[in-house]
């Protein structure tokens, strides 16, 4: 089960095996011979939507939209190259872009950490026979399967609204309160409240390591008289790193993409005044609204090479943190 | 035995200390919640009285929301909700299909090049949609297919949902292989075996495919509003933000009745397929 949620299972299991005991005993048929030419060939019959897929919605895009970036393409004239001018224009002429990269580094700094920093904490109070396991465990996961819909950011734009739920619990107090959603200081504050809401599915995942633990780590410890905190510090967290580690990579890449809450939240707008401004919103505007293709393209590229260097700062960085027991 | 426990100081204080982790967990559940119950209790709720009662319990009951909710645009809910289940339906068939058949390949068969190709597949479910999303538009939009149903199903069909590969490869390589040998003794092909052997034992994969499809196709909103724009493709998301659109920040009550029905369907399969969506969740992270 761990080595199953390692992100590269292929290396999990048969890499460091002695090469006699690939495929389970079973001989592979000499490379060349009819059986495995025959092999080969099912095998590709069997991928032929993939790769069709692959090759057509997959490589063909990222190569096309490579080249569109470095051209003008309104969809209707034929493209024209201009070279470097669209990452020039964004990184120097366009203030919309540093707003949407802002507003969503603050929300993936922010939402990121306290999503996990719940999940976590909840996995380790359902953990170890909790009587209701199951029936707790379904209702913190509801929420994540519901999170990204149009519905709920629609329920969420009225909650925070200024005759919205938040508010009519405050005049009960006696507080009278604002539309969070159309004040600039508290917009996005409402839609990183709407990512931490979602944190049962990283829970899942943890729930689902902290099980892998084995119990008898606990009795040793609790023989040699360590407490909960310390077990907790010396047992539990350390084995359960590469978990959270999988959890956080998977995390940002996704919360970095978010597109639904902020274009229902500010009705497609980014507003007030850009505060909701997410990557994607600005990207669909640029490209679906505007029609500036390849403006939208470059705008992409910058996205990829982002999350592709926080993926590997996070990998890099892991090396310091995440514990992989003593075999690797 | 509870007279022992009680009279027991340890036993006492971890009966006390469970029953105040249990108190916890639900009153964080019921918060975690509470937006949700708010929500059906105020689709029920005559208008006015929504934003007057942070209650649960409306103090009148109607059901007028939904009946002005259902034919508020230009077609009536039903209309959207049909849309929707047919691009759902395709979807969870075209991943069925298409991912089960690159699975199978993946994990049981030997070809040239399979540690780059399934290198490839990993890389692709990483792959941020942004990238392709633009070109995949204008080839789409070129073949005319925009306001169809097509730029949403063909996708699926070509395994694009690289993650339930992943998924099912993870479960067959837990079948053994005996299995396969055994049915290749008894003369089966690779197909006859794929489909006889592999596939029925591939059921709880195959379900965590078809319901983690099936929600995630009846949520998306990206890709519906960019490749239908004619109101008479619309689906149910795209049709409730119109309500948002057309009537303003007025009609709440139907809109939240609407909401509900959006929602009803995904509750259903949670509730039915409960057990699949957690599995498949551990096994591979996916949301």
């Amino acid at each position: 089960m761990v080595d199953s949620l390692s992100l590269k299972p292929e290396a999990a299991a048969p890499a460091h095996a002695p090469a006699v005991k690939r495929g389970r005993g079973r001989p592979r048929p000499p490379r060349g011979s009819l059986r495995s030419r025959r092999e080969a060939w099912a095998a590709h019959l069997f991928l032929v939507p993939w790769f069709l897929g692959l090759f057509l919605i997959t490589i063909g895009p990222i190569v096309a939209s490579l080249y569109l970036s470095f051209t003008d393409y309104s969809l209707l004239d034929e493209a024209k190259w201009v070279g470097l001018d669209n990452y020039i224009t964004l990184f120097t002429e366009d203030p919309r872009f540093w707003t949407s990269l802002k507003v969503t580094t603050i929300y993936v700094v922010v939402s990121v950490p306290l999503q996990l920093g719940f999940a976590l904490g909840l996995a380790l109070l359902l953990d170890r026979g909790l009587r209701g396991l199951s029936f707790y465990r379904s209702i913190y996961y509801l929420p994540s399967l519901l999170g990204g819909s149009v519905a709920i950011a629609i329920l969420w734009r009225k909650i925070f609204g200024a005759d919205g739920l938040v508010n009519a619990v405050l005049a009960i107090f006696g507080i009278q309160g604002t539309s969070y959603v159309n004040n600039p200081d508290t917009a996005l504050g409402t839609l990183i409240l709407l990512h931490v809401w979602t944190f049962g599915a990283p829970m899942v995942i943890f729930l689902a390591g902290l099980r892998q633990i084995p119990g008898s780590y606990y009795e040793a410890a609790s023989i040699d008289g360590a407490g909960t905190l310390q077990q907790f510090k010396s047992i539990t967290l350390p084995l359960l790193t590469p978990i959270i580690f999988f959890n956080l990579v998977l995390e940002v890449i996704k919360s970095f993409q978010s597109f639904t809450q902020s274009f229902i939240v500010s009705n497609g707008t980014g507003g007030p005044t850009d505060s909701t401004l997410f990557y994607t919103l600005y990207l669909y505007t640029k490209g679906f609204k505007d029609y500036e293709m390849g403006y939208a393209s470059a705008l992409a590229w910058v996205l990829v090479v982002i999350i592709a260097g926080l993926t590997g700062v996070n990998f890099l960085a892991s090396k310091y943190w995440v514990f992989y027991g003593d075999s690797k | 035995m509870a007279t022992v426990s009680s009279r027991n100081p340890v036993l006492y204080r971890r009966r006390v200390s469970r029953g105040a982790k249990h108190l916890m967990l639900i009153g964080f559940g019921l918060v975690m919640l509470y937006p949700l119950l708010w929500m059906i209790s105020s689709s029920l709720k005559p208008e006015e009285l929504i934003f007057r009662e942070p209650g649960l319990l409306p103090s009148k009951i109607t059901f007028d929301n939904y009946k002005n909710g259902w034919t508020a645009l230009a077609h009536p809910f039903s209309y959207y909700l049909w849309n929707s289940a047919v691009i759902t339906a395709l979807s969870v068939v075209g991943n069925l299909v298409a991912c089960s058949l690159a699975a199978y390949s993946f994990a049981r068969l030997n070809f040239p090049l399979k540690k780059l190709w399934f290198a490839l597949m990993l890389g692709t479910i990483m792959l941020p949609f942004h990238v392709v999303i633009v070109p995949q538009y204008i080839v789409f939009s070129q073949l005319d297919m925009i306001n169809t149903i097509w730029p949403l199903i063909l996708p699926k069909f070509l395994a694009h949902d690289s993650f339930f590969i992943f998924l099912m490869v993870q479960f067959i390589r837990t079948l053994p292989r005996e299995l396969d040998e055994a049915a290749s003794i008894d003369g089966a092909g690779y197909w006859r075996t794929f489909f006889r052997v592999i596939l029925p034992l591939c059921m709880p994969a195959l379900a965590t495919t078809a319901i983690f499809t099936f929600i995630w196709t009846w949520n998306d909103f990206f890709s519906q509003l960019l490749y239908l724009n004619n109101p008479d493709n619309f689906t149910v998301p795209v049709a409730l933000r119109t309500f948002l659109d057309s009537s303003g920040e007025s009609s709440w009550g139907p809109m939240f009745a609407m909401s509900i029905i959006a929602l009803g369907p995904i509750f259903g399969f949670f509730l039915a397929g409960q057990k699949y969506l957690i599995r498949g969740m551990a096994t591979t992270g996916l949301k």
